[in-house]
């Protein structure tokens, strides 16, 4: 069993005539959290998504455990336990809260077969879901449809997780709240990939750090050295972490 | 639709249009003959259109062909009665009954079969591409229909109702045909049908999140493509159900029937609202009702009132009435 | 000066440079090269669909909007002709009434067309033109009274283009020279002008705007350019020169009915042509019109043959059926836009490329 979860080995992906990423070298350990850092329109949530296979790579190779999946299509990755969560949360606001989690309950054909304890569990981390659980998911706030999309990443649990911008648009005790989702979940061992612009997010969760500029990882490595390194933050993002 | 608000607005549309005419046309017992008449052919047509508009909601496919499904599903029923002659001369309701649902069901695998084949060779090359679509599936069509000349003959061909479904039952002094009762009762058998696969299976949760969102169901692992090919199946197979509903509505079938129906089919799912169920059955009851208030009012103006209602309906609304939110 | 006389938009591709030289020439020579009534007809039939392909090419093709409903304005067009010379007689002043109030008529829908495009979305858009289209048929045959319902109308054309009338004694080439062919070449005159104006629309700024809005119409706004504006022009051009082909119908044939302009038929017969011809390139209408029509005319007597030979099996008979003939083209519709989806022009540029 390899450190790595997941690997990328110089990944190029062209969305059209646009070139975003110009060979991406990322290594996710098993077991920690990895953040990925980054300015805006570097290729962040391009990465995400070429992990997932919604937008293909042009070359390289990205591997999960192991196994090549660059090739593969989007369902066949979700299906290898690997749990998705885009920039845009992708809620479907027609849908109620419980179907929503109902459907990322692979496992589950009704709602009464999702594992009540983990759902407990979920409830504690994330009140809002347990509140709205009979209304249509569209009628949550901003904050309220996050969390939402992180609970139905874990609802079941997963190998790996990749989620875009928890952070995004919440409030400040919001996001208290999602930090400690986050390091409960670390605590069961969920390999995860975070992209993170919220410096202080990064800073109390990350294990590991990847910076990308121009479509390039500029620096990998442990995000204490970073965090202590105030030339070096400066340099790669032109702000202190 | 969710239980903490409904929009009950366009639902109170039909019973609104019914209620408007019934001073214009005078008299109560026509007006209940009108009423039922135009429920039951709003039925017919919701049977047919609601196929479609979950394919364009689900598949974002605009299959300017389904028509061809429509004449199919109507000239196999032809053959199958022709081949049961003995089950509809013969008085007896049941025997009758199971002749009809013979032709209905054969009618349904027929036409299912064939949009199989229409999504593989006609539908899937140009996912998509929306114009390709619009002129691919209207080429479909025509031959699909030129087709049908070819096995069936250009000609129209009579379809007489079954001996027990003739006629009509005497509620005071209004004629309720016995047939359009039938066809009530299909239309909402199959409405309801629809409603509880969408509402309470997961495919049909699987359904009405793909019509939303594509992308992120197969992010969370379920391989959408396959379910695209079954709701154009079950699409193509409810089309030809109302094929056959109409013909018997109609009591004859030609080849161009199909086109004439397609019209009517897009004016209520436009009403409706692209994707959405709900929406196909307002958009339906309302366009039956029109048809045949105005076909006893002003007969010349039939095609245009019901376009004149969905120009109303598009002011008021202009996503339709249950408008699907996505994309 | 040939320059502009295209409006720089020359053909781009030798082989297509030939082809429409020779259909030019084919077409001016007709009357004298071909014998009999049915190539004229053809021919006749020709020089009208280019025109009114054209201007669907201007509205699809330059404008990216699609519309079902752009027989109506063809037959408007013809109708206005028909009514004008049955109603008030065959003199000139009657036929340019007619054609006054057709184009008038024409431009208030495309008006009306135009600015309903642009408050739905395209699909909703096909869908309701494709009503229109089809309630515009049935109001035509209702309204027997002025439109000669089913039967459409049969009128006279004014003396000087009539069949009867014979400007010469002797005849040229073994042609007699009378009204008939004096039709035929005011015609041909007529497309060939409409088609060089419509050259010079695609070509100027106007054209290029509608180009950019095809393309992107977001950014095209962003620019600065009122799409509402440009939109409703395209499709009021495009409408009125719809209209025009169809006067030209209507003088050639001096009958006009429903299933002569407004017919479900006539509307797949452009798409075919416009599709197969390529879009967006205006050349594409000629050539492709030339070669559906003269195919189409005469893919009926192949298919007799057809049918004959195979009269052994009842089924392939039935296929081959003179009869079956829209099965064909409706093969030969998806397959063009499977595998020939930049049309006969297209697939000439991109060789000479």
């Amino acid at each position: 069993m390899s450190a790595n979860l997941l690997t990328l080995a110089g990944v190029h992906t062209h969305i059209g005539a646009y070139h975003i990423l110009h060979g991406v070298d990322l290594l996710v350990p098993r077991g920690k959290l990895t953040v990925l850092l980054g300015r805006n329109g570097v290729g962040k949530t391009t990465t995400l998504r070429t992990i997932m296979g919604l937008w293909p790579a042009s070359q390289g190779c990205v591997t999960f455990d192991g196994r090549d999946i660059t090739a593969l299509a989007t369902p066949q990755i979700a299906n290898l336990n690997i749990a998705y969560v885009p920039e845009n949360m992708g809620i479907f606001a027609d849908l109620t809260v419980k179907e929503n989690l109902l459907l990322a309950a692979r496992q589950a054909r009704r709602a009464s077969q999702m594992d009540k304890t983990r759902l407990g569990w979920i409830f504690s981390l994330f009140p809002a879901v347990e509140k709205f659980w009979n209304h249509p998911a569209g009628k949550l706030s901003g904050g309220q449809k996050q969390m939402l999309a992180v609970a139905r990443a874990i609802v079941e649990p997963r190998e790996l997780l990749i989620v875009d911008e928890p952070s995004k648009g919440l409030a400040p005790a919001i996001i208290n709240n999602m930090i400690d989702a986050f390091a409960q979940l670390k605590a069961t061992g969920t390999t995860i990939l975070l992209v993170e612009q919220n410096i202080n997010f990064a800073k109390r969760l990350g294990d590991q750090v990847a910076v990308i500029d121009n479509g390039r990882v500029v620096h990998a490595g442990a995000m204490q050295a970073l965090a202590q390194d105030e030339a070096l933050q400066q340099a790669l993002l032109g702000l202190a972490l | 639709m969710n239980k903490i608000d409904f929009d009950w607005k366009p639902l109170a549309l039909v019973p609104l249009l019914s209620l408007l005419v019934l001073p214009v046309i005078g008299s109560t017992s026509t007006w209940l003959t009108l009423t039922l008449a135009g429920l039951a052919m709003g039925m017919i047509i919701f049977v047919i259109a609601s196929g479609l508009t979950l394919i364009f909601g689900l598949m974002d496919v605009l299959n300017f062909g389904h028509g061809v499904f429509i004449a199919l599903g109507a000239f196999v029923a032809t053959t199958v009665l022709g081949l049961l002659t003995d089950w509809t001369v013969s008085p007896d309701l049941w025997r009758n009954l199971l002749a009809v649902f013979a032709a209905m069901a054969v009618a349904m695998v027929v036409a299912g079969a064939v949009g199989l084949a229409f999504e593989r060779f006609i539908v899937r090359p140009v996912y998509g591409q929306h114009l390709k679509q619009i002129l691919i599936t209207m080429g479909g069509m025509i031959i699909g229909e030129e087709l049908i000349k070819v096995i069936w003959g250009p000609q129209q061909i009579a379809l007489p109702l079954p001996e027990a479904l003739r006629g009509a039952v005497l509620l005071g002094d209004a004629a309720i045909e016995k047939y359009r009762l039938l066809a009530v009762l299909v239309g909402a058998l199959v409405f309801a049908t629809l409603a509880w696969t969408l509402g309470r299976t997961k495919i049909g949760l699987l359904i009405r999140a793909g019509v939303q969102d594509r992308e992120m169901v197969e992010a969370l692992g379920y391989r959408i493509k396959r379910l695209f090919v079954a709701v154009f199946v079950v699409g193509s197979a409810l089309a030809g159900l109302g094929g056959v509903l109409w013909a018997l509505y109609q009591q004859n079938v030609t080849p161009q029937m199909g086109a004439q129906v397609n019209i009517l089919i897009f004016i209520v799912i436009i009403i409706g609202g692209l994707g959405s169920t709900g929406g196909a059955l307002i958009g339906a009851l309302l366009v039956g009702l029109m048809a045949n208030y105005t076909g006893f009012l002003l007969p010349k103006v039939a095609l245009f009132s019901n376009i004149a209602l969905m120009v109303a309906i598009l002011l008021w609304r202009p996503q339709g009435v249950y408008p699907v939110a996505n994309r | 000066m040939l320059t502009r006389l295209l409006s720089n938009d020359f053909p781009r591709s030798r082989v297509l440079v030939v082809l429409l030289v020779l259909l030019l020439a084919a077409l001016v020579g007709t009357p004298f090269i071909f014998a009999g009534v049915k190539a004229l007809n053809v021919a006749a039939k020709v020089l009208v669909f280019v025109v009114l392909v054209a201007s669907f090419d201007l509205l699809l093709g330059y404008t990216g909007i699609v519309s079902f409903a752009h027989t109506m304005f063809f037959g408007i067009g013809a109708y206005g002709i028909a009514v004008a010379s049955t109603r008030l007689g065959p003199t000139w002043t009657a036929l340019a009434l007619g054609l006054a109030c057709a184009l008038a008529l024409s431009f208030v829908l495309a008006v009306l067309v135009g600015l309903f495009s642009l408050r739905v979305r395209a699909i909703f858009f096909a869908m309701i033109t494709l009503a229109v289209a089809s309630a515009f048929l049935t109001l035509a045959s209702q309204l027997s009274d002025i439109t000669g319902g089913e039967d459409g109308l049969t009128f006279k054309v004014p003396a000087l283009l009539s069949p009867g009338f014979e400007f010469a004694e002797q005849p040229f080439l073994g042609v007699t020279l009378d009204g008939r062919l004096l039709m035929y070449y005011l015609l041909l005159a007529s497309t060939v002008l409409l088609l060089l104006v419509m050259l010079r629309i695609v070509n100027s700024p106007f054209g290029r705007v509608l180009q950019a809005i095809r393309e992107n119409e977001f950014r095209a706004e962003a620019i600065g350019y009122r799409v509402v504006l440009y939109r409703t022009t395209s499709s009021i051009l495009s409408a009125l020169f719809a209209c025009l082909a169809g006067a030209m119908l209507a003088l050639w044939l001096r009958y006009n009915g429903p299933d002569t302009s407004l017919s479900f038929e006539v509307m797949m017969d452009v798409l075919l042509i416009v599709v197969i011809g390529g879009m967006g390139t205006i050349y594409g209408a000629a050539i492709g019109a030339a070669l559906f029509l003269v195919a189409q005319s005469y893919l009926q007597d192949l298919l007799r043959l057809g049918s004959e030979a195979a009269s052994a099996w009842p089924w392939l008979a039935a296929l081959l059926s003179p009869d079956r003939w829209l099965l064909w083209l409706g093969l030969l519709f998806v397959l063009s836009v499977y595998y020939f989806p930049t049309g006969v022009v297209g697939r000439l540029r991109a060789r000479a490329s």
